[in-house]
C-alpha cells in the first residue's frame, strides 16, 4: 500500500527518454522525477531540447528510446489516459483564427469532456483573468500576439488539467500581462503539476519550486534556485567599473583571471579567489581609472552561464 | 461524440473563411452560369450535361479548401493542441472529414436547383445519381486528406491542381471524344470519367443500375482507396 501511495506522488517520471531527429539527439537521456502539485522549470538556450521533451510527454512525439509515465501512465501504452488528464500551451500561440475567444475556449474544453455550463463559467473567469473580456467576441485573427497568447494559456486552462505543460507561456507578453500570468501560476502552484520552460531567467527564480538547465539534450543541472546558486558559489564574481579599458589590457586580465567578460562599462571577473588589490594593481599602472569594484552574489544567470557556456538572452 | 466540438469548428472555420465560402461555393455557380449560356452552340454545354461536371468541379474545391484546413492546422499547431486532447483518431478523421459533406450537399443542391430552371431534365432515377456523386464526393474528401497531411499550404496552390486537371478532361466540360481515343483511355483509368459518363447516362438516357455498374464500381472502388490513404497520411501525421 505505501508503495502505490509512493506512486501516486509522482506526477511525471521519464527514464532515459530520448529523440532523435535524422543524426540531431535533440533529447539525450532525459531522467526526471517531478512531484505531484511540483512547478518544474526547464530552462535552456534555444535548440535545447526543451520542447521536444514536452511534446514527447504529450504523446505528440516518439520518444526514440526510454519512456516516461504521467500519474502512473505510460506515455506510449496508453495515451488517451495521459491525454485525459494533461493540457498544454504550445511554444507557439494555437488558435482557431475565424473563431471568437469563447468559441476557441469552448473547443479545448469541450474536446476534453467538460459539460457546456462549465466549459461557459470558467471560460468567464479565464477571459476575466486574461483582461480579454471586452475582446471576447471578435474573431481572433484580429488580436495583437500578447492577446493570442493569453488566449492560447486560457485554452489549456479551461479543461482544469492536472498536470499542465507551459511551453514559454509569457513569451511576448507585456509586464502587466506577465505579472498576472505568473500570479495565477503561482495559485494553481501546489495543487497541479506545471511543468513551465522559459527564457526569462527570474520567471524561473520566483516561481519554480524546482530548476533543470537543459543544453544540447542533456539535462546539466537540476536543483532548486538556492541549490543552483550554492552549487557555483565557490566561484566569486568581481564587477569592475572601469574606464579606459582596452582589448589588450582584457586579454592580459585574461592571463591572470581567465573568466572575465566584458560588461557595459566595465568587466566581471569569475574566479574561485579573487585578489582585489592586485586586480586594482595590475589595472592602475595602466592608466586605467577604476569607478567601483561590487563582489556580486551569483545568479541563476551565473548558474547558468557556468553550465551551458552561453548567456541566455530572451 | 467528443469530435463534435472539433467538427462543428472545422465547419465554422472552412464556411466563415470568405476564400473557403467563395471557392466551393460561389465560384462553381458563377462557372455554371457562364458555361451554361454556351449551350446553343454546343450540347455538352447543356445544363444536363453540364451540371455533373460542374459539381465535381466544387468538388475539386472541397479538396482545396478541406486540404488547406488541415495544412495550416498542422502549421500553426493547432492540430498538435488538439492532439493533446482525449480523442481517438478516428474522432480526428470524422472532424476533418465530415464537415465537408454538408458542403458538398449545398454544391449538388444549388448546381441541380439551378439547373432546373435553365432546363435541366433527369430521365433516369434521381436517388441514384445521387449516390454516385455522394460516393464520389467521399473519394475527393479522401483526396483533401491526403494532400491535407502531406504537402503544406504553400505547396496547396499548385498540387490540388493534380486533381483539378483530370477532373476537367475527364469530360467535366471538355469533350473527351474529341481528345482522341488514346486520352479517353487514360481517363478511364480514374473515377472521375466513370462518375460523368455513369451520372451523364442516367440523366439523359434513364440508364438503371446494372448498365452504370461498372461505371459505380471504378467510383466506388477509387473512393474508398483515397479515403483509406487519407487516413493513412493523417494517421502517421499523429505521432511523429
Ligand atoms: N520536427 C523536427 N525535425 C527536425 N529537427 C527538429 C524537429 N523539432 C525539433 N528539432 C531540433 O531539435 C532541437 C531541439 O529543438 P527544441 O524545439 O526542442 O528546442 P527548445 O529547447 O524548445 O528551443 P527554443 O528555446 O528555441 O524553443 C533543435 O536543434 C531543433 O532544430
Ligand atoms: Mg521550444
Amino acid at each position: 500500500m505505501s508503495d502505490t501511495m509512493v506512486e501516486h506522488a509522482i506526477a511525471i517520471q521519464t527514464s532515459g527518454i530520448s529523440r532523435v531527429f535524422k543524426k540531431l539527439r535533440a533529447v539525450n537521456s532525459v531522467n526526471l522525477t517531478i512531484q505531484q502539485g511540483e512547478l518544474f522549470s526547464l530552462l535552456g538556450p534555444n535548440g535545447a531540447g526543451k520542447t521536444t521533451t514536452i511534446k514527447m510527454l504529450c504523446c505528440l512525439l516518439k520518444p526514440s528510446s526510454g519512456t516516461a509515465t504521467i500519474m502512473g501512465h505510460d506515455i506510449q501504452k496508453d495515451p488517451l489516459a495521459v491525454k485525459q488528464i494533461i493540457d498544454v500551451s504550445p511554444q507557439e500561440t494555437a488558435l482557431s483564427e475565424n473563431l471568437n475567444a469563447w468559441e476557441n475556449l469552448n473547443l479545448t474544453g469541450r474536446s476534453h469532456g467538460l459539460e457546456k455550463s462549465v466549459v461557459r463559467q470558467r471560460s468567464q473567469e479565464l477571459l476575466e483573468m486574461m483582461g480579454l473580456m471586452d475582446r471576447s467576441k471578435e474573431r481572433v485573427k484580429r488580436f495583437s500576439g500578447g492577446m493570442k497568447r493569453r488566449l492560447s494559456i486560457a485554452m489549456a486552462l479551461v479543461s482544469d488539467p492536472q498536470v499542465l505543460f507551459l511551453d514559454e507561456p509569457t513569451l511576448g507578453l507585456d509586464p502587466q500581462s506577465r505579472a498576472a500570468m505568473w500570479e495565477h501560476i503561482n495559485q494553481i502552484k501546489g495543487s497541479k503539476t506545471v511543468m513551465l520552460t522559459t527564457h526569462y531567467l527570474e520567471e524561473a527564480d520566483s516561481l519554480a519550486d524546482r530548476i533543470a538547465i537543459m543544453d544540447e539534450g542533456r539535462i546539466v543541472v537540476l536543483g532548486t534556485s538556492q541549490e543552483l546558486k550554492d552549487g557555483i558559489s565557490e566561484q566569486s564574481v568581481l564587477r569592475v567599473e572601469a574606464e579606459g579599458l582596452t582589448n589588450d589590457v582584457v586579454e592580459r586580465l585574461r592571463e591572470i583571471y581567465p573568466e572575465v567578460t566584458v560588461v557595459d562599462g566595465g568587466v566581471e571577473i569569475r574566479a574561485e579567489k579573487l585578489d582585489l588589490y592586485e586586480i586594482l594593481d595590475f589595472l592602475r599602472p595602466r592608466g586605467i581609472v577604476v569607478r567601483s569594484t561590487q563582489l556580486k552574489q551569483a545568479s541563476l544567470d551565473d548558474v547558468f552561464l557556468h553550465h551551458t557556456g552561453r548567456e541566455l538572452r530572451e | 461524440m467528443r469530435f463534435l466540438e472539433l467538427a462543428k469548428r472545422n465547419l465554422k472555420e472552412s464556411f466563415l473563411d470568405p476564400l473557403s465560402l467563395g471557392l466551393t461555393i460561389a465560384l462553381p455557380i458563377g462557372l455554371f452560369f457562364i458555361l451554361q449560356t454556351l449551350g446553343r452552340i454546343e450540347d455538352l454545354f447543356k445544363p444536363t450535361m453540364l451540371a455533373p461536371g460542374i459539381v465535381l468541379f466544387g468538388f475539386v474545391m472541397i479538396v482545396f479548401s478541406s486540404g488547406f484546413l488541415l495544412a495550416r492546422d498542422r502549421e500553426s499547431s493547432l492540430l498538435a493542441r488538439m492532439l493533446t486532447a482525449p480523442l481517438r483518431p478516428s474522432d480526428f478523421i470524422a472532424a476533418y472529414a465530415l464537415p465537408f459533406i454538408p458542403i458538398g450537399i449545398i454544391q449538388v443542391a444549388a448546381i441541380y436547383g439551378i439547373g432546373s430552371f435553365l432546363g435541366l431534365r433527369i430521365s433516369g432515377n434521381v436517388g441514384l445519381v445521387m449516390l454516385i456523386l455522394f460516393v464520389m464526393c467521399c473519394g475527393y474528401i479522401g483526396i483533401g486528406m491526403i494532400l491535407g497531411s502531406l504537402v503544406s499550404t504553400r505547396q496547396l496552390g499548385f498540387t490540388y491542381m493534380i486533381v483539378l486537371f483530370p477532373t476537367i478532361f475527364s469530360g467535366a466540360w471538355m469533350p473527351v471524344d474529341m481528345m482522341g481515343e488514346g486520352f479517353n483511355r487514360v481517363v478511364h483509368c480514374l473515377p472521375f470519367a466513370h462518375a460523368l459518363d455513369a451520372t451523364r447516362a442516367i440523366m439523359i438516357d434513364g440508364a438503371g443500375f446494372s448498365d452504370i455498374a461498372t461505371n459505380f464500381l471504378w467510383v466506388l472502388g477509387y473512393s474508398v482507396a483515397f479515403l483509406a490513404l487519407g487516413v493513412l497520411s493523417f494517421k502517421r501525421r499523429m505521432l511523429e
